[in-house]
């Protein structure tokens, strides 16, 4: 009996803040503004602009996976080599802005970029010609990758640190060359890492508007942008929550992948 | 329609409330159904505070102060109306959207002696939004225009004219405002119709060249054109002339080797007003009155002036300002040079999605 007392205040939770909302969400995205059913909220993600909008968020968020992946790896395997004390003190490195506000930081990034910022101040200190690095999708990359990468190293990063250190002794026992435990040892055996990684670091670059309004100079329209403008300034919560309802299939698509590949939850970020 | 939106939403949250214990809701009623308050729902930086101890100090009046970040956050609050206020100031198209729902109650202006304090001026232009001047008194006012950089604009080259933001030499030194109707203000001007058109073509044209314009367009920002123009960021930016003495006085201070100038477009702008108004579900209209009759006084409108530095309507508090501060003409443009400008209005929610989907095209081009 007092056992589920204990639960009822998760279940409130759950109920409040996940369920009620997600049925808002359904309800709003499949109804006019009469409330009659309709899948034009949804089926509005074909129309020119919003294709253009989740095909660009796509991609801007494919490529800033990959890079953090590609940043994360490395860095999570240097991090296992030192020992225990060392390496969780470079974790804490990486966390330590995640303390700071997601807004300031991205900030921060326009005040480096800008015309008169930071790097080409720099620049042009060297006489080299200054770049004109904000309001591209580039900078937008850049945003994504700078508040995302810390998603990527940790997932990986405890992964790997249960790689017992005998498994890869007995690799090069055998003969295996350094790319040969890349590929057959390690690579195998922190798949888990790597795919909650990938979510951790797709599903919010995917939905993303703040990075894209304040680094893009909001000349680059996200599918993020449009479901906020829908929300705010355009106030047809249909559509908004029609276009939720279609994003929602990637993030279900990764949520599928996590459960196929780490069973055992062992990927988790903490 | 919105109605069913709020209902659900509001049901859902007061499910909530009733699950998580319901304790916020009943002391809430009850400090509202006490005399000798007044429930005001402003902009966030709207009013200078110690007004706020000192109508306090005065009436006895207890002013509980509530703030707001955009019209738009603003009106789904008081339709809700889980929360009621007494006095709010919102823009002159929410104020019609407002008056048009049936939310807004009638002033008794016997009770607000001062309002004769109001530039007659404002009280016509006010009449775009509220016909009779029954509703609504102005608090704040100000226009919409081009910010130059001096350094980076050639004397030939400076602004008159919207149509200025489209040429070729401005290429990535322009900053446009990153809302619809503000957008769409400036091309539908520079091609000579209301800023306020619902005809179609009007607007797919106003689109066409705001599409033109967007490879030119170093930036769509609100509130950021003002730091970026301070910083140098570009040469032009649309910007609202409330900023004008902040900008003014940071240049100042910075040291900096350039001015920035504002100039009002030949073709007309948007003059915007805040007015203070009172919900229909107000509980303390006296007491309302009372607030707004204390914010026409000369005195507090000049204090208010001084620390938010946007225009004031309020004549009285005008001539008890500098003759500097008087013949700034960004702060207080000629009345003649606003002979083309007009008020936004609100056009009703069929036009605002249709304003709202040329914009997305814009957007995403």
């Amino acid at each position: 009996m007092s056992k589920k007392l204990l639960s009822g205040p998760y279940l409130v939770w759950m109920a409040g803040f996940t369920v009620i909302p997600l049925i808002l969400i359904l309800y709003y995205g499949l109804t006019d503004k009469n409330g009659v059913f309709t899948l034009a909220n949804i089926i509005s993600i074909a129309t020119a602009e919003h294709s253009k909008a989740l095909w660009l968020s796509l991609g801007l968020s494919f490529v800033s996976t990959l890079v953090c992946l590609m940043l994360a790896y490395p860095l999570a395997m240097i991090l296992r080599k030192r020992n225990i004390g060392k390496g969780s003190f470079v974790v804490f490195i990486f966390i330590l802005p995640m303390w700071m506000n997601f807004l300031l930081r991205t900030l921060a990034w326009q005040t480096l970029l800008e015309r008169n910022g930071v790097i080409n101040g720099l620049l042009s200190a060297l006489h080299l010609p200054p770049q004109s690095l904000i309001n591209t999708p580039g900078a937008i990359v850049l945003g994504m990758v700078y508040n995302f990468l810390p998603f990527m190293v940790l997932p990986i990063y405890n992964v790997l640190c249960k790689i017992d250190d005998n498994t890869i002794n007995a690799a090069k026992d055998l003969g295996a060359n350094f790319w040969q435990t890349l590929f057959l040892i390690w690579f195998p055996l922190s798949v888990p890492g790597i795919i909650s990684g990938i979510t951790m670091v797709f599903v919010p670059a995917l939905t993303t508007f703040v990075i894209s309004n304040l680094l893009g100079g909001s000349k680059v329209l996200l599918i993020g942008n449009v479901i906020e403008q829908e929300f705010t300034k355009g106030s047809n919560w249909h559509l908004g929550a029609g276009l939720s309802l279609v994003l929602m299939v990637f993030i279900l698509a990764s949520m599928a992948l996590i459960a196929k590949y780490d069973k055992n939850g062992e990927g988790t970020a903490f | 329609m919105k109605k069913n939106t709020f209902a659900l939403f509001s049901a859902f949250i007061l499910g909530a409330s009733a699950v998580l214990g319901g304790c916020g809701k009943s002391s809430d009623g009850q400090s509202q159904n006490g005399a000798g308050e007044v429930y005001v729902y402003n902009w966030g930086e709207y009013i200078d505070e110690e007004v706020i101890s000192m109508f306090e100090e005065e009436t006895g009046i207890k002013v509980i102060y509530d703030m707001f970040e955009t019209n738009e956050d603003m009106y789904p609050v008081i339709e809700a109306g889980g929360r009621t206020y007494d006095v709010v100031c919102p823009s002159d198209y929410m104020i019609q959207k407002m008056a048009e729902n049936n939310m807004l109650a009638e002033i008794n202006f016997e009770n607000v002696p001062n309002v004769s304090q109001i530039d007659p001026e404002y009280m016509e232009r006010s009449k775009s939004f509220d016909p009779e001047n029954k509703y609504s008194v102005p608090y704040c006012w100000g226009t919409v225009g081009i910010l130059y950089n001096t350094s980076m604009v050639a004397p030939e080259d400076v602004p008159t004219r919207w149509s200025d933001l489209w040429k070729e030499k401005f290429s990535g030194e322009i900053l446009m405002q990153d809302s619809v109707r503000d957008a769409f203000m400036v091309a539908l001007k520079s091609l000579g119709y209301s800023m306020n058109s619902e005809n179609e073509a009007e607007l797919q044209e106003a689109r066409d060249l705001l599409i033109q314009q967007k490879p030119l367009v170093q930036a769509y920002v609100i509130d950021q054109v003002r730091d970026k123009m301070i910083g140098g960021e570009a040469a032009l930016g649309v910007i609202y002339s409330g900023e004008m003495l902040y900008i003014q006085e940071e240049v100042k201070a910075q040291n900096l080797d350039y001015d920035l100038e504002y100039v009002i477009p030949e073709e007309g702008t948007n003059v915007w007003i805040d007015s203070w108004v009172i919900p229909a579900n107000a509980k303390n209209k006296e007491n309302a009155e009372a607030w707004i009759n204390f914010l026409c006084r000369p005195e507090i409108a000049k204090m208010n002036f001084e620390y938010i530095t946007y225009p004031t309507p309020n004549k009285g508090a005008f001539d008890l300002l500098d003759e500097d501060l008087k013949n700034n003409k960004a702060l207080f443009p000629d009345i003649d040079s606003l002979d083309n400008c007009e008020v936004f209005q609100y056009l009703g929610d069929e036009a605002d999605s249709i304003y709202n989907n040329l914009w997305k095209e814009v957007k995403s081009k």
